[in-house]
Protein backbone atom coordinates (compact mmCIF):
# COMPACT_ATOMS: atom_id res chain seq x y z
CA UNK A 1 0.00 0.00 0.00
CA UNK A 2 0.94 3.77 -0.91
CA UNK A 3 -0.52 6.81 -0.75
CA UNK A 4 0.32 9.44 -3.57
CA UNK A 5 -1.33 13.01 -3.98
CA UNK A 6 -3.01 12.13 -7.34
CA UNK A 7 -5.25 13.91 -9.40
CA UNK A 8 -8.59 12.32 -10.35
CA UNK A 9 -7.21 11.35 -14.07
CA UNK A 10 -4.41 9.81 -12.36
CA UNK A 11 -6.49 7.58 -9.90
CA UNK A 12 -7.97 5.94 -12.72
CA UNK A 13 -4.70 5.40 -14.69
CA UNK A 14 -3.39 3.57 -11.58
CA UNK A 15 -6.52 1.59 -11.08
CA UNK A 16 -6.33 0.63 -15.11
CA UNK A 17 -2.69 -0.44 -14.51
CA UNK A 18 -3.15 -2.18 -11.42
CA UNK A 19 -6.38 -4.19 -13.62
CA UNK A 20 -3.39 -5.34 -15.73
CA UNK A 21 -5.17 -3.86 -18.74
CA UNK A 22 -4.37 -5.28 -22.01
CA UNK A 23 -5.58 -2.53 -24.32
CA UNK A 24 -5.95 1.36 -24.21
CA UNK A 25 -7.39 3.33 -26.91
CA UNK A 26 -7.98 6.83 -27.19
CA UNK A 27 -8.03 9.74 -28.96
CA UNK A 28 -5.19 12.27 -28.06
CA UNK A 29 -6.50 15.59 -28.50
CA UNK A 30 -8.97 17.60 -26.48
CA UNK A 31 -11.02 16.71 -24.40
CA UNK A 32 -9.28 14.13 -23.75
CA UNK A 33 -7.76 14.49 -20.58
CA UNK A 34 -4.28 13.31 -18.55
CA UNK A 35 -6.06 9.59 -17.58
CA UNK A 36 -4.78 8.14 -21.19
CA UNK A 37 -1.56 10.62 -21.01
CA UNK A 38 -0.35 8.76 -17.75
CA UNK A 39 -1.61 5.48 -19.21
CA UNK A 40 0.82 6.17 -22.12
CA UNK A 41 3.45 7.36 -19.84
CA UNK A 42 3.22 3.75 -17.79
CA UNK A 43 3.03 1.90 -21.12
CA UNK A 44 5.89 3.18 -22.84
CA UNK A 45 8.66 2.66 -19.48
CA UNK A 46 7.48 -0.83 -19.72
CA UNK A 47 5.19 -0.55 -15.96
CA UNK A 48 2.07 -1.65 -17.68
CA UNK A 49 2.02 -4.25 -20.35
CA UNK A 50 -0.25 -2.97 -22.74
CA UNK A 51 -1.02 -1.78 -26.26
CA UNK A 52 -1.75 1.41 -26.73
CA UNK A 53 -4.32 2.05 -29.77
CA UNK A 54 -4.05 6.00 -30.99
CA UNK A 55 -6.77 6.25 -32.95
CA UNK A 56 -8.61 9.16 -35.01
CA UNK A 57 -11.55 10.28 -33.34
CA UNK A 58 -13.77 9.09 -29.94
CA UNK A 59 -15.80 6.78 -32.33
CA UNK A 60 -12.63 4.63 -33.12
CA UNK A 61 -11.71 5.09 -29.67
CA UNK A 62 -14.11 2.96 -28.69
CA UNK A 63 -14.78 1.12 -31.06
CA UNK A 64 -11.14 0.17 -30.84
CA UNK A 65 -11.85 -1.10 -27.37
CA UNK A 66 -14.83 -2.59 -27.87
CA UNK A 67 -13.47 -4.95 -30.66
CA UNK A 68 -10.09 -5.65 -28.07
CA UNK A 69 -12.50 -6.50 -25.92
CA UNK A 70 -14.48 -8.95 -27.87
CA UNK A 71 -11.78 -10.62 -29.05
CA UNK A 72 -11.14 -11.30 -25.55
CA UNK A 73 -8.61 -8.72 -23.89
CA UNK A 74 -9.38 -6.38 -20.74
CA UNK A 75 -10.07 -3.28 -22.27
CA UNK A 76 -10.13 0.21 -21.69
CA UNK A 77 -10.80 3.77 -23.08
CA UNK A 78 -11.51 7.11 -21.38
CA UNK A 79 -13.19 10.40 -22.61
CA UNK A 80 -15.04 13.74 -21.78
CA UNK A 81 -18.06 15.64 -23.06
CA UNK A 82 -17.63 15.91 -26.38
CA UNK A 83 -15.77 13.28 -26.45
CA UNK A 84 -18.48 11.17 -25.22
CA UNK A 85 -21.26 12.37 -27.63
CA UNK A 86 -18.85 11.48 -30.20
CA UNK A 87 -18.58 7.88 -29.00
CA UNK A 88 -23.00 7.55 -28.44
CA UNK A 89 -23.14 4.96 -31.39
CA UNK A 90 -20.47 3.03 -30.33
CA UNK A 91 -21.74 3.54 -26.52
CA UNK A 92 -24.79 1.03 -27.35
CA UNK A 93 -23.23 -1.26 -29.46
CA UNK A 94 -20.64 -2.45 -26.44
CA UNK A 95 -23.83 -2.88 -24.39
CA UNK A 96 -26.11 -4.65 -26.33
CA UNK A 97 -23.23 -6.57 -27.54
CA UNK A 98 -23.32 -7.87 -23.85
CA UNK A 99 -19.35 -7.36 -23.68
CA UNK A 100 -17.63 -6.17 -20.22
CA UNK A 101 -15.62 -3.04 -20.98
CA UNK A 102 -14.60 -0.01 -18.62
CA UNK A 103 -14.48 3.71 -19.15
CA UNK A 104 -13.63 6.66 -17.44
CA UNK A 105 -16.04 9.78 -17.99
CA UNK A 106 -14.81 13.23 -16.58
CA UNK A 107 -18.22 14.97 -16.49
CA UNK A 108 -18.35 18.34 -18.14
CA UNK A 109 -21.10 20.29 -19.87
CA UNK A 110 -21.64 19.92 -23.33
CA UNK A 111 -21.93 22.75 -25.48
CA UNK A 112 -22.56 25.24 -27.58
CA UNK A 113 -20.82 27.69 -25.81
CA UNK A 114 -18.11 25.76 -25.07
CA UNK A 115 -17.28 25.15 -21.53
CA UNK A 116 -14.84 23.09 -19.92
CA UNK A 117 -16.39 22.64 -16.70
CA UNK A 118 -18.33 19.70 -14.44
CA UNK A 119 -21.89 19.19 -14.60
CA UNK A 120 -23.45 15.83 -15.44
CA UNK A 121 -25.22 16.26 -19.16
CA UNK A 122 -22.58 14.18 -20.70
CA UNK A 123 -22.78 11.22 -18.70
CA UNK A 124 -26.17 11.04 -18.42
CA UNK A 125 -27.31 11.69 -22.04
CA UNK A 126 -25.47 7.97 -21.91
CA UNK A 127 -28.44 6.70 -19.37
CA UNK A 128 -30.37 4.75 -21.29
CA UNK A 129 -27.43 2.79 -23.43
CA UNK A 130 -27.46 -0.34 -21.20
CA UNK A 131 -23.86 0.15 -19.82
CA UNK A 132 -23.67 0.45 -15.94
CA UNK A 133 -23.25 4.20 -14.79
CA UNK A 134 -21.47 5.16 -11.45
CA UNK A 135 -20.48 8.86 -10.14
CA UNK A 136 -17.08 9.54 -7.00
CA UNK A 137 -17.30 12.04 -5.30
CA UNK A 138 -13.65 11.85 -4.12
CA UNK A 139 -10.41 10.93 -5.99
CA UNK A 140 -9.88 7.84 -3.46
CA UNK A 141 -13.59 6.66 -4.81
CA UNK A 142 -12.40 7.22 -7.93
CA UNK A 143 -9.46 4.75 -7.85
CA UNK A 144 -11.62 2.52 -5.89
CA UNK A 145 -15.02 2.60 -8.03
CA UNK A 146 -12.88 1.69 -11.29
CA UNK A 147 -10.83 -0.98 -10.02
CA UNK A 148 -14.52 -2.39 -8.96
CA UNK A 149 -15.63 -1.52 -12.91
CA UNK A 150 -13.65 -4.19 -14.18
CA UNK A 151 -15.26 -6.94 -11.39
CA UNK A 152 -18.49 -5.84 -12.17
CA UNK A 153 -18.81 -5.79 -15.53
CA UNK A 154 -16.70 -8.72 -15.78
CA UNK A 155 -19.44 -10.91 -13.97
CA UNK A 156 -21.30 -13.68 -15.75
CA UNK A 157 -23.97 -12.49 -13.90
CA UNK A 158 -23.85 -8.78 -15.31
CA UNK A 159 -21.97 -8.89 -18.57
CA UNK A 160 -22.80 -4.97 -19.12
CA UNK A 161 -20.20 -2.19 -19.61
CA UNK A 162 -19.08 0.04 -17.07
CA UNK A 163 -18.70 3.82 -16.81
CA UNK A 164 -17.52 5.82 -14.08
CA UNK A 165 -17.91 9.06 -13.96
CA UNK A 166 -15.43 11.55 -12.11
CA UNK A 167 -16.42 15.46 -12.11
CA UNK A 168 -14.64 17.21 -14.18
CA UNK A 169 -11.76 20.01 -13.23
CA UNK A 170 -13.12 19.48 -8.89
CA UNK A 171 -11.53 16.06 -8.91
CA UNK A 172 -10.06 15.41 -13.05
CA UNK A 173 -7.30 17.94 -12.31
CA UNK A 174 -7.27 18.47 -8.37
CA UNK A 175 -4.52 16.19 -6.16
CA UNK A 176 -5.76 14.40 -3.53
CA UNK A 177 -4.27 12.08 -0.98
CA UNK A 178 -4.69 8.69 -2.52
CA UNK A 179 -4.20 4.69 -0.97
CA UNK A 180 -2.97 2.64 -4.49
CA UNK A 181 -3.40 -0.79 -3.32
CA UNK A 182 -0.63 -3.40 -3.59
CA UNK A 183 -0.47 -5.51 -6.90
CA UNK A 184 -0.54 -8.74 -5.06
CA UNK A 185 -3.57 -8.11 -3.00
CA UNK A 186 -5.55 -6.85 -6.53
CA UNK A 187 -4.35 -9.83 -8.59
CA UNK A 188 -5.59 -11.90 -6.13
CA UNK A 189 -8.82 -10.60 -5.66
CA UNK A 190 -9.40 -9.90 -9.47
CA UNK A 191 -10.37 -13.02 -11.14
CA UNK A 192 -9.10 -13.07 -15.51
CA UNK A 193 -10.83 -11.26 -17.71
CA UNK A 194 -14.39 -13.60 -18.27
CA UNK A 195 -16.78 -12.88 -20.88
CA UNK A 196 -19.52 -14.99 -22.16
CA UNK A 197 -18.32 -15.30 -26.19
CA UNK A 198 -15.20 -14.48 -27.79
CA UNK A 199 -14.48 -12.94 -31.63
CA UNK A 200 -11.31 -14.61 -33.24
CA UNK A 201 -10.90 -16.15 -36.28
CA UNK A 202 -11.08 -20.20 -35.26
CA UNK A 203 -14.15 -19.21 -32.80
CA UNK A 204 -16.56 -19.16 -36.18
CA UNK A 205 -19.42 -16.30 -34.10
CA UNK A 206 -20.09 -13.54 -36.10
CA UNK A 207 -21.68 -10.66 -33.79
CA UNK A 208 -24.22 -7.95 -34.90
CA UNK A 209 -26.14 -9.93 -37.53
CA UNK A 210 -29.48 -8.76 -38.76
CA UNK A 211 -31.87 -10.91 -35.90
CA UNK A 212 -35.92 -11.41 -36.05
CA UNK A 213 -37.43 -8.86 -34.16
CA UNK A 214 -38.32 -11.34 -30.90
CA UNK A 215 -34.84 -11.89 -30.58
CA UNK A 216 -34.11 -8.01 -30.31
CA UNK A 217 -37.15 -7.60 -28.17
CA UNK A 218 -35.71 -10.13 -26.06
CA UNK A 219 -32.01 -8.71 -26.03
CA UNK A 220 -33.48 -6.06 -24.60
CA UNK A 221 -35.23 -7.94 -21.84
CA UNK A 222 -32.07 -10.17 -21.43
CA UNK A 223 -29.90 -6.59 -20.30
CA UNK A 224 -32.93 -5.21 -17.99
CA UNK A 225 -32.61 -8.90 -16.31
CA UNK A 226 -28.80 -8.56 -15.65
CA UNK A 227 -29.06 -4.80 -14.75
CA UNK A 228 -31.47 -5.92 -11.69
CA UNK A 229 -28.77 -8.79 -11.02
CA UNK A 230 -25.86 -6.37 -11.45
CA UNK A 231 -27.63 -4.27 -8.27
CA UNK A 232 -27.00 -7.34 -6.17
CA UNK A 233 -23.01 -7.66 -7.67
CA UNK A 234 -22.16 -3.65 -7.24
CA UNK A 235 -23.61 -4.40 -2.95
CA UNK A 236 -21.55 -7.85 -2.80
CA UNK A 237 -18.32 -6.13 -4.54
CA UNK A 238 -18.55 -2.86 -2.29
CA UNK A 239 -18.69 -5.17 0.61
CA UNK A 240 -15.44 -8.05 -0.35
CA UNK A 241 -13.80 -4.77 -1.60
CA UNK A 242 -13.60 -2.96 2.15
CA UNK A 243 -12.84 -6.44 3.71
CA UNK A 244 -9.60 -6.67 1.84
CA UNK A 245 -8.66 -3.15 0.81
CA UNK A 246 -10.34 -1.29 3.91
CA UNK A 247 -12.63 0.87 2.19
CA UNK A 248 -16.54 0.54 1.12
CA UNK A 249 -18.88 3.18 0.36
CA UNK A 250 -22.73 1.80 0.74
CA UNK A 251 -22.67 0.03 -2.62
CA UNK A 252 -25.69 2.03 -4.98
CA UNK A 253 -26.14 4.84 -2.88
CA UNK A 254 -24.13 6.21 0.11
CA UNK A 255 -25.86 7.51 3.39
CA UNK A 256 -24.48 10.18 5.43
CA UNK A 257 -26.50 10.72 9.07
CA UNK A 258 -29.44 9.16 7.17
CA UNK A 259 -30.09 7.66 10.47
CA UNK A 260 -32.92 9.68 12.55
CA UNK A 261 -33.18 12.22 9.36
CA UNK A 262 -36.65 13.17 8.45
CA UNK A 263 -35.48 15.43 5.67
CA UNK A 264 -32.96 14.31 3.04
CA UNK A 265 -30.77 15.69 -0.09
CA UNK A 266 -30.60 13.63 -2.67
CA UNK A 267 -27.41 14.38 -4.67
CA UNK A 268 -24.47 12.94 -7.08
CA UNK A 269 -20.74 13.55 -7.67
CA UNK A 270 -18.27 15.79 -5.77
CA UNK A 271 -20.61 18.82 -4.62
CA UNK A 272 -22.22 15.62 -2.60
CA UNK A 273 -19.14 16.89 -0.19
CA UNK A 274 -21.23 20.55 -0.10
CA UNK A 275 -24.21 18.82 0.93
CA UNK A 276 -22.75 16.99 3.24
CA UNK A 277 -20.79 19.97 5.00
CA UNK A 278 -24.21 21.86 4.98
CA UNK A 279 -25.84 18.77 6.72
CA UNK A 280 -22.78 19.15 9.40
CA UNK A 281 -23.81 22.68 10.40
CA UNK A 282 -27.70 21.78 9.97
CA UNK A 283 -26.80 18.54 12.70
CA UNK A 284 -25.25 21.35 14.78
CA UNK A 285 -28.60 23.32 15.00
CA UNK A 286 -30.41 19.65 15.79
CA UNK A 287 -32.27 19.99 12.27
CA UNK A 288 -32.68 15.86 11.15
CA UNK A 289 -31.22 16.24 7.61
CA UNK A 290 -28.97 13.56 5.93
CA UNK A 291 -27.64 13.01 2.83
CA UNK A 292 -27.88 10.13 0.75
CA UNK A 293 -25.68 10.20 -2.40
CA UNK A 294 -26.41 8.30 -5.75
CA UNK A 295 -23.14 6.45 -6.59
CA UNK A 296 -24.69 4.15 -9.42
CA UNK A 297 -27.35 6.19 -11.98
CA UNK A 298 -27.78 2.11 -13.59
CA UNK A 299 -28.38 0.90 -12.18
CA UNK A 300 -30.43 2.50 -10.58
CA UNK A 301 -31.21 1.72 -6.89
CA UNK A 302 -34.63 2.05 -6.51
CA UNK A 303 -35.32 -0.27 -3.38
CA UNK A 304 -32.38 0.60 -2.00
CA UNK A 305 -33.95 4.05 -2.41
CA UNK A 306 -37.55 3.01 -1.08
CA UNK A 307 -35.94 1.31 1.80
CA UNK A 308 -33.48 4.65 2.96
CA UNK A 309 -36.73 7.40 2.06
CA UNK A 310 -39.90 5.21 3.44
CA UNK A 311 -39.84 7.44 6.58
CA UNK A 312 -38.97 10.78 5.21
CA UNK A 313 -41.02 13.71 5.41
CA UNK A 314 -39.49 15.43 2.71
CA UNK A 315 -36.50 14.99 -0.17
CA UNK A 316 -34.63 17.36 -2.01
CA UNK A 317 -33.02 16.53 -5.15
CA UNK A 318 -30.11 18.78 -6.18
CA UNK A 319 -29.33 18.30 -9.92
CA UNK A 320 -26.44 18.93 -12.04
CA UNK A 321 -27.95 18.22 -15.75
CA UNK A 322 -31.44 18.72 -17.18
CA UNK A 323 -33.63 16.69 -19.11
CA UNK A 324 -35.04 19.95 -21.32
CA UNK A 325 -38.37 20.12 -21.34
CA UNK A 326 -39.11 18.29 -17.93
CA UNK A 327 -37.12 18.49 -15.28
CA UNK A 328 -33.89 17.75 -13.62
CA UNK A 329 -32.44 13.91 -14.31
CA UNK A 330 -32.56 12.75 -10.79
CA UNK A 331 -35.39 14.03 -10.03
CA UNK A 332 -37.18 12.34 -12.39
CA UNK A 333 -35.65 9.18 -11.69
CA UNK A 334 -36.38 10.06 -7.47
CA UNK A 335 -39.74 10.95 -8.14
CA UNK A 336 -41.17 7.75 -9.60
CA UNK A 337 -39.26 5.83 -6.94
CA UNK A 338 -41.13 7.98 -4.32
CA UNK A 339 -44.62 7.48 -6.27
CA UNK A 340 -45.86 5.29 -3.40
CA UNK A 341 -45.01 7.75 -0.81
CA UNK A 342 -46.61 10.96 0.38
CA UNK A 343 -43.83 13.30 1.18
CA UNK A 344 -42.94 16.18 0.16
CA UNK A 345 -40.80 16.61 -3.18
CA UNK A 346 -38.48 19.21 -4.78
CA UNK A 347 -36.41 18.96 -7.29
CA UNK A 348 -33.45 22.10 -7.80
CA UNK A 349 -31.39 22.07 -10.70
CA UNK A 350 -28.18 23.81 -10.23
CA UNK A 351 -24.08 24.14 -10.80
CA UNK A 352 -24.81 23.78 -14.39
CA UNK A 353 -21.05 24.45 -16.33
CA UNK A 354 -19.40 24.73 -12.96
CA UNK A 355 -21.12 27.16 -11.73
CA UNK A 356 -20.76 27.07 -7.92
CA UNK A 357 -22.76 25.76 -5.10
CA UNK A 358 -21.34 25.78 -2.10
CA UNK A 359 -21.97 24.04 1.56
CA UNK A 360 -24.28 27.45 2.69
CA UNK A 361 -26.40 27.55 -0.53
CA UNK A 362 -27.04 24.16 -0.11
CA UNK A 363 -27.82 24.45 3.68
CA UNK A 364 -30.14 27.91 2.78
CA UNK A 365 -32.07 25.92 0.22
CA UNK A 366 -32.46 23.14 2.56
CA UNK A 367 -34.30 25.30 5.65
CA UNK A 368 -36.07 26.90 2.60
CA UNK A 369 -37.27 22.94 1.53
CA UNK A 370 -38.07 22.13 5.30
CA UNK A 371 -40.23 25.35 5.83
CA UNK A 372 -42.22 24.94 2.94
CA UNK A 373 -42.58 21.19 3.86
CA UNK A 374 -43.69 22.11 7.36
CA UNK A 375 -46.75 24.34 6.20
CA UNK A 376 -47.84 21.05 4.19
CA UNK A 377 -46.61 18.62 1.80
CA UNK A 378 -45.36 20.11 -0.98
CA UNK A 379 -44.53 18.85 -4.63
CA UNK A 380 -42.16 21.43 -6.66
CA UNK A 381 -40.35 19.45 -9.61
CA UNK A 382 -38.32 21.75 -10.72
CA UNK A 383 -37.08 25.11 -9.49
CA UNK A 384 -33.49 26.53 -10.64
CA UNK A 385 -30.99 27.79 -8.75
CA UNK A 386 -29.94 31.06 -10.99
CA UNK A 387 -26.28 32.24 -10.85
CA UNK A 388 -25.55 34.95 -8.60
CA UNK A 389 -24.95 37.17 -11.27
CA UNK A 390 -28.35 36.80 -12.57
CA UNK A 391 -29.97 36.27 -9.00
CA UNK A 392 -33.47 38.08 -8.66
CA UNK A 393 -33.31 39.43 -12.57
CA UNK A 394 -35.29 36.08 -13.22
CA UNK A 395 -38.08 33.92 -11.70
CA UNK A 396 -36.52 30.70 -10.27
CA UNK A 397 -38.97 28.60 -12.01
CA UNK A 398 -38.71 29.06 -15.94
CA UNK A 399 -42.38 28.17 -16.28
CA UNK A 400 -42.88 31.51 -14.52
CA UNK A 401 -41.04 33.75 -17.16
CA UNK A 402 -43.86 32.74 -19.58
CA UNK A 403 -46.56 33.26 -17.08
CA UNK A 404 -45.27 37.17 -16.72
CA UNK B 1 0.19 -12.84 -12.49
CA UNK B 2 -2.83 -12.68 -14.47
CA UNK B 3 -0.08 -11.14 -16.96
CA UNK B 4 -2.10 -11.17 -20.56
CA UNK B 5 -3.91 -13.66 -19.52
CA UNK B 6 -6.12 -15.74 -21.70
CA UNK B 7 -10.00 -14.94 -21.09
CA UNK B 8 -12.09 -17.55 -19.59
CA UNK B 9 -15.36 -18.55 -21.53
CA UNK B 10 -18.27 -18.28 -18.89
CA UNK B 11 -21.67 -19.04 -19.33
CA UNK B 12 -23.97 -15.66 -18.60
CA UNK B 13 -25.68 -16.68 -15.10
CA UNK B 14 -29.40 -14.60 -16.07
CA UNK B 15 -31.78 -14.72 -18.96
CA UNK B 16 -29.16 -14.55 -22.03
CA UNK B 17 -29.66 -13.05 -25.58
CA UNK B 18 -26.76 -11.85 -27.49
CA UNK B 19 -26.77 -10.48 -30.99
CA UNK B 20 -24.04 -13.24 -31.88
CA UNK B 21 -24.74 -15.98 -34.72
CA UNK B 22 -22.93 -18.83 -36.13
CA UNK B 23 -22.14 -18.13 -40.09
CA UNK B 24 -24.22 -19.87 -42.22
CA UNK B 25 -25.53 -19.21 -45.64
CA UNK B 26 -29.22 -17.15 -45.11
CA UNK B 27 -29.55 -16.77 -41.39
CA UNK B 28 -32.04 -14.30 -42.22
CA UNK B 29 -34.29 -16.67 -45.19
CA UNK B 30 -33.50 -17.17 -49.11
CA UNK B 31 -32.83 -13.09 -50.15
CA UNK B 32 -32.86 -13.87 -53.40
CA UNK B 33 -36.64 -12.72 -52.84
CA UNK B 34 -35.53 -9.06 -52.64
CA UNK B 35 -34.58 -9.24 -56.10
CA UNK B 36 -36.04 -6.76 -58.53
CA UNK B 37 -33.40 -7.68 -61.30
CA UNK B 38 -31.36 -10.54 -61.36
CA UNK B 39 -27.62 -11.00 -62.94
CA UNK B 40 -27.63 -12.95 -65.95
CA UNK B 41 -24.03 -14.51 -67.08
CA UNK B 42 -23.16 -14.80 -70.82
CA UNK B 43 -20.33 -17.55 -70.65
CA UNK B 44 -19.06 -16.68 -74.21
CA UNK B 45 -17.83 -13.71 -73.09
CA UNK B 46 -16.87 -14.71 -69.79
CA UNK B 47 -13.26 -14.78 -69.68
CA UNK B 48 -12.59 -15.90 -66.08
CA UNK B 49 -11.44 -13.09 -64.22
CA UNK B 50 -13.25 -13.29 -61.39
CA UNK B 51 -13.27 -9.48 -60.70
CA UNK B 52 -17.30 -10.02 -60.39
CA UNK B 53 -16.70 -12.99 -57.55
CA UNK B 54 -14.32 -10.62 -55.88
CA UNK B 55 -16.77 -7.40 -55.66
CA UNK B 56 -19.79 -9.81 -54.92
CA UNK B 57 -21.10 -8.30 -51.32
CA UNK B 58 -22.93 -11.19 -50.53
CA UNK B 59 -21.28 -14.62 -51.60
CA UNK B 60 -23.42 -15.61 -54.05
CA UNK B 61 -21.06 -15.78 -57.22
CA UNK B 62 -20.44 -19.19 -57.95
CA UNK B 63 -16.93 -20.38 -59.16
CA UNK B 64 -16.98 -22.69 -61.94
CA UNK B 65 -13.91 -24.94 -62.37
CA UNK B 66 -12.69 -23.09 -65.56
CA UNK B 67 -13.20 -19.65 -63.29
CA UNK B 68 -16.02 -18.63 -65.22
CA UNK B 69 -19.20 -17.76 -63.02
CA UNK B 70 -22.67 -18.59 -62.27
CA UNK B 71 -25.34 -16.92 -60.39
CA UNK B 72 -26.69 -18.61 -56.73
CA UNK B 73 -30.00 -17.09 -57.38
CA UNK B 74 -31.42 -18.35 -53.99
CA UNK B 75 -29.72 -15.81 -52.05
CA UNK B 76 -28.74 -13.11 -55.25
CA UNK B 77 -30.02 -10.11 -53.72
CA UNK B 78 -29.57 -8.50 -57.39
CA UNK B 79 -27.59 -5.27 -56.38
CA UNK B 80 -26.26 -5.61 -59.91
CA UNK B 81 -22.35 -4.54 -58.58
CA UNK B 82 -21.31 -7.86 -60.75
CA UNK B 83 -23.11 -6.40 -63.81
CA UNK B 84 -21.48 -2.96 -63.11
CA UNK B 85 -17.93 -4.21 -62.42
CA UNK B 86 -17.86 -6.82 -65.41
CA UNK B 87 -15.20 -5.42 -67.56
CA UNK B 88 -16.35 -7.66 -70.54
CA UNK B 89 -19.75 -6.85 -70.37
CA UNK B 90 -20.46 -10.77 -69.40
CA UNK B 91 -23.10 -9.74 -67.28
CA UNK B 92 -26.71 -8.33 -68.24
CA UNK B 93 -29.26 -7.02 -65.05
CA UNK B 94 -33.06 -8.82 -66.58
CA UNK B 95 -35.86 -7.22 -64.97
CA UNK B 96 -37.93 -10.22 -62.62
CA UNK B 97 -41.11 -12.22 -63.27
Amino acid sequence: MVVKTLTGNYAVAYAVKLARVNVVSAYPITPQTTIVEKLSEMIEKGELNARMIRVESEHSALAAVYGAASAGARAFTATSSHGLLYMHEVVWWAAGSRIPLVMAVVTRAIGPPWNIHVDHQDILDQRDSGWIIAVAQENQEVLDLTLQAFKISEDPRVYLPMMVGLDGFILSHTTAPVDIPDQELVDSWLPPRRQPYIIAPESEVVMGNIAPDEDHFMMRYSMAASMEAAKKVIEEVDKEYGEIFGRSYGGLVECYKCEDAEYFVVIMGSWAGDAKKAVDTLREQNIPVGVVRIRFVRPWPREKLLEILSGAKGVLVFDRAVSMGSTGILFSEVAQTLYPLNISLKGLVAGLAGVDVGPSRIEAEILKFIKQAEEGAIYTPTEWILPEKYAGRYPSSPKEVIAK
Amino acid sequence: MNVNSKPVLEEPKTVFFAPISHPSPGSVGKTGTWRTHKPVVDLDKCTGCLICWLYCPEDTIIRLENDKVSIDYEYCKGCGICAHQCPFDAIQMVPEG
